[in-house]
């Protein structure tokens, strides 16, 4: 009753949720409004509704739990601490595996770059003398398929990791957790796309014998590099360290250069090695996807969160997974085709549908999500600089909290949207925003534009219901 | 026939919107029909029922949006589609020239609007409970236009909001103004000392016209929905709101507005109106005009009568001169009327978009001449079998259901009532047709400027049929509403209908031309 007469005394301030003519008579009656731009909550699914509402009634439950998650997302440490090969640190890594980007999928349903990644692999691991060996091989059971996200890896696009290629270890200097990526190889043809020329496989050869050694020793020197610093200056520079790694990049030679000369490499070697980082835009992007990766695998797992701890492509399927669902457990739906430019001489029907698991940047709270301190990267995904600040308010509505270490300029330093909900996403229909390459259908022909993509709703309606049965009894 | 279909996924339009789109498309000429709506399940049913549902169409959702035409040939289709295109993107362009984008979810909106402390909810009624909940539980108040909202859930808000101490105001609340600005469909009217509370959202229009006709205004006018003083939710926010008004320091006189309610619920609603210490005109619909004293409280059944006692207490009289059913102007007017009928002619067909409006008229008029008929009478006996065939003196509201389905409530669209105009006026049994127009934020812009063509057009079908037809019409407004008062009072009196100063008065002038 109190508030009753306050209301009386106060400026009428109106949120209008419906019908847009009462807003206009309002305002003209010197109100002030709000116009909502109001949807049927979970696309009007009553199930959904339902799975909401029960969820709901465990507010408190959820709350703690996700507060646990965001917790442990904010106070990551990511620290590239050494380079060495997989098969001696990757968890689970045998001779005959072979990981790839995405949630699971066998061999005879994987798109056409991941296919010719594998083959490459298979030729660079000497499993197989020619293609026809290799794709016999891969189909032959011997070969055991699995992805990055269940060995603590992350990889792009088709994000395949053999046993030889050597990787980039982070430590999550907080929880202590490890994540591991391999090294960038560049643009143009390169296994990430599909390729497995005779060029492709001599330069994994040189990634193994000189890069890998020489990054090595230079990070064992170095005694760790701070990658989450690394990705918060980047994001001042105009990076969003999904599809822009300019600045990371430029920030990581500044960083390992000194140590590279310290570890006493011969000269040729030393040049050839920033060379090629130099060469290679995108060579931060293989540090801020496992920088991510440690962060969230530390938040994975707490019973009663509803907090995507994951979300990536294989390029026919497009999977999340959640923290309250522990494990492996994957909620999967149809990859999607990316909207944006092509490159000249491309056309959309050269693209394949969504692929790698780049888009743990975006579950981490950068890369599209941070597209509105990119203005460099929008008209590359075209769009304008209004919609990718818009994009980056936006994601707000489907996330938990901010992180304050990865701030937007653009947006007044407002932290990076953090932890994605999949309460909110399913309740909103607002779905996360992931900056993107688009690759060619065809195995090794490269990218062929880039974008904006979408995960499937269902993926997230899955989830839902998954938390529903799990969290509210 | 062509058919022409266009799916458009995850966007997301208004109903209003939509409705006033397609019955645009649906006039263009050669479309035989259009449909602009949101996949709903109910709106696929609509489409399955004309012929039109495909295997895409079933595959959408609540926030997929249907453009189908079906017209004569491909160009035709094709031409409405693309006008019911250009319509919506219009509408779409005048959002995005704000700057920020507009807010998805109601903590957005708070975060837009600080300090928000009003929500106006109209979304569809199967979301609009879902809503309310967080407006509430966010300490927002809530004034809910929506309906078809479950009685169990308008109880549990009302409750929480009383423990809450804000107002819940609806579902299915048409009219407020909250600290003089009017909200969803209420008039401009004056400031001043009268409090009105009101379960009725076009008697509570009424009475604040007439209020500010008589001189007087209001402090705060809360409206509390039709089901508010049901034995299910008794009266909750009814009395929460007489409290308020009862401490509110600018209130000095109470209009309390409802159907008669149940006995137990009366009792409860009155003693809290004794209480209150205010002068207070208790108005249930439909009984006698005459006013009755007990202690504070002024009981009428008639809204002008609340609305001339109310303005009478306002100045500090506790006397006012109230309109008799059968008074002598009136008498002599419908004298001289009656000599222009035919002999046939003995009946009244009352077409009203305000549902009290036709509730008042219902009781003056079957007080006077006997029974009235009409589709929202609860009397079984009195109940239309058809709504859309009328028989002796027949009152419609076509705010009813039965007509609104899928389509906006004749406030917003008062075309929907010229077919049933032109369909009473050949009629030769009929000898009045009684209108209400309603003016005011959210009514249409020009709700004469629609009705005129057809009744010239109903004029002109009786004149050639040898019968004089008398049109009276009540034009619910006041000067300073966004439609020009004057302009539609002077159009509708050119064209040759009568008008009323009261909606008891154009049904008191109905009942004595036939009487």
């Amino acid at each position: 009753m109190k508030l009753i007469q306050e209301l009386f005394g106060q400026k009428l301030a109106i949120i209008n949720m419906g019908t847009d003519t009462f807003r206009q008579d309002m305002l003209d009656q010197g109100a002030d409004v709000v116009q909502m731009d109001w949807r049927p909550p979970a696309g009007g699914n009553v199930e959904l509704m339902n799975a909401l509402d029960r969820l709901e009634a465990e507010e408190a439950v959820i709350q703690a739990a996700n507060a646990r998650a965001l917790a442990a997302i904010l106070s990551a440490q990511p620290v590239l601490v050494d380079v060495d090969t997989a098969l001696k640190v990757v968890p689970g890594m045998t001779p005959q595996t072979i990981l790839h980007a995405g949630p699971p999928i066998a061999w005879e349903r994987m798109a056409g770059p991941m296919k010719g990644a594998v083959i490459g692999a298979l030729l660079y691991e000497g499993l197989a003398a020619d293609e026809a060996a290799a794709i016999a091989l891969a189909a032959s059971g011997r070969i055991r398929f699995a992805p990055c996200h269940e060995h603590s890896a992350v990889g792009p696009m088709a994000g395949i990791v053999s046993a030889s290629m050597p990787v980039q270890i982070l430590e999550n200097k907080t929880h202590g957790n490890r994540s591991y990526c391999t090294l960038n190889e560049g643009l143009g043809k390169v296994l990430r796309y599909g390729a497995y020329s005779a060029e492709v496989i001599d330069r994994l050869r040189w990634i193994e014998k000189e890069l890998g050694p020489a990054l090595q020793a230079a990070v064992r020197l170095s005694g760790g590099i701070d990658v989450r610093s690394l990705i918060s200056q980047a994001l001042h520079m105009g990076d969003e360290c999904h599809n822009r790694n300019k600045a990371g990049t430029s920030l990581f030679i500044r960083a390992i250069a000194p140590w590279l000369l310290k570890a006493e490499l011969p000269r040729d070697t030393q040049v050839r090695v920033l060379e090629f980082i130099h060469s290679n835009d995108h060579f931060f992007l293989n540090l801020s996807m496992p920088a991510c990766k440690a962060a969230l695998d530390a938040a994975h797992g707490v019973e009663g969160s509803t907090v995507v701890t994951t979300m990536c492509r294989n390029g026919v399927e497009f999977g999340i997974r959640v923290s309250g669902c522990s494990g492996n457990t994957w909620f999967t739906g149809p990859a999607q085709m990316v909207q944006g430019l092509l490159f000249p001489g491309f056309t959309r029907e050269d693209a394949n549908p969504d692929i790698g698991d780049s888009a743990i940047t975006e579950t981490c709270g950068i890369g599209g999500f941070a597209m509105g301190g990119a203005p460099a990267i929008v008209q590359f995904v075209g769009g304008s600089v209004e919609d990718a600040v818009r994009y980056s308010q936006t994601m707000h509505e489907i996330t938990l909290t901010e992180n304050s270490n990865y701030s937007n300029p653009n947006l007044n330093f407002r932290g990076a949207a953090t932890g994605i909900d999949v309460r909110k996403v399913v309740r909103t229909g607002i779905l996360p925003v992931i900056n993107t390459g688009m690759a060619h259908k065809e195995a090794g022909i490269g990218q062929v534009g880039a974008g904006i993509v979408h995960p499937p709703r269902e993926c997230f309606d899955q989830a839902l219901l998954a938390l529903a049965d799990r969290i509210s009894l | 026939m062509a058919v022409r279909t266009l799916i458009r996924k995850n966007a997301y339009y208004d109903s209003v919107v939509l409705m006033s789109v397609s019955g645009r498309i649906a006039e263009q000429e050669g479309v035989s029909d259009a449909m602009v709506a949101m996949a709903t399940d109910m709106n696929k049913e609509l489409l399955d029922g004309i012929g039109l549902l495909t295997p895409a169409i079933s595959g959408c959702g609540a926030n997929d949006l249907l453009i189908v035409v079906r017209a004569l040939d491909e160009t035709i289709c094709e031409q409405a589609v693309a006008q019911a295109e250009a319509a919506l993107s219009q509408r779409a362009g005048n959002l995005q020239g704000n700057a920020a984008p507009p807010p998805a979810t109601l903590n957005a909106a708070v975060r837009a609007l600080p300090p928000a402390n009003l929500v106006v909810i109209s979304v569809p009624g199967a979301y609009a409970a879902r809503e309310a909940w967080q407006a509430l539980r966010q300490g927002l108040h809530v004034m809910m236009f929506s309906d078809n909202v479950s009685i169990e859930e308008e109880k549990s808000l009302k409750a929480y909001a009383h423990e809450a101490g804000l107002l819940m105001m609806g579902p299915d609340c048409g009219t407020a103004i909250v600290n003089q600005v009017g909200l969803c469909f209420a008039n401009a009217v004056k400031p001043g000392v009268v409090g009105v509370v009101g379960a009725s959202g076009t008697g509570i229009q009424e009475v604040t016209v007439l209020l500010d006709r008589y001189g007087g205004g209001v402090s705060q006018v809360l409206g509390v929905g039709g089901r508010d003083l049901s034995e299910a939710v008794g009266g909750r926010m009814m009395l929460d709101c007489l409290r308020a008004l009862s401490w509110d320091e600018a209130t000095k006189v109470i209009v309390l507005i409802s159907k008669p309610p149940a006995a137990a619920v009366a009792d409860r609603i009155l003693k809290a109106a004794r209480q209150s210490g205010k002068p207070m005109v208790v108005c249930f619909i439909g009984s006698e005009p005459v006013v009755k004293v007990e202690d504070n409280l002024y009981f009428t059944g008639s809204l002008e009568a609340a609305s001339r006692q109310a303005a009478a207490l306002a100045r500090g009289e506790t006397e006012a001169v109230i309109p008799r059913d059968d008074s002598q102007a009136v008498r002599e007017w419908a004298a001289g009327r009656r000599k222009m009928l035919s002999p046939g002619q003995k009946f009244i067909r009352g077409l009203f978009c305000g549902g009290t409006l036709c509730d008042e008229a219902v009781a003056v008029v079957g007080r006077a001449v006997g029974p009235v008929y009409g589709n929202t009478i609860k009397d079984p006996q009195r109940r239309l079998q058809d709504a859309t065939v009328s028989q002796r003196h027949s009152f419609i509201d076509l705010g009813d259901d039965a007509f609104t389905v899928g389509k906006p409530h004749p406030m917003i669209e008062p075309g929907l009532r010229l077919p049933r105009l032109l369909q009473e006026a050949r009629d030769p049994d009929v000898a009045v047709i009684l209108l209400d127009v309603l003016l005011g934020y959210g009514s249409h812009p020009d709700p004469v400027g629609v009705t005129l063509p057809a009744i010239e057009e109903a004029l002109r079908l009786s004149r050639e049929a040898g019968r004089h037809l008398e049109i009276i019409c009540y034009l619910c407004g006041t000067g300073q509403d966004p439609q020009n008062y004057r302009d539609q009072e002077t159009r509708l009196n050119a064209a040759g209908v009568t008008l009323a100063s009261s909606n008891a008065a154009a049904a008191r002038m109905a009942a004595a031309m036939v009487g």
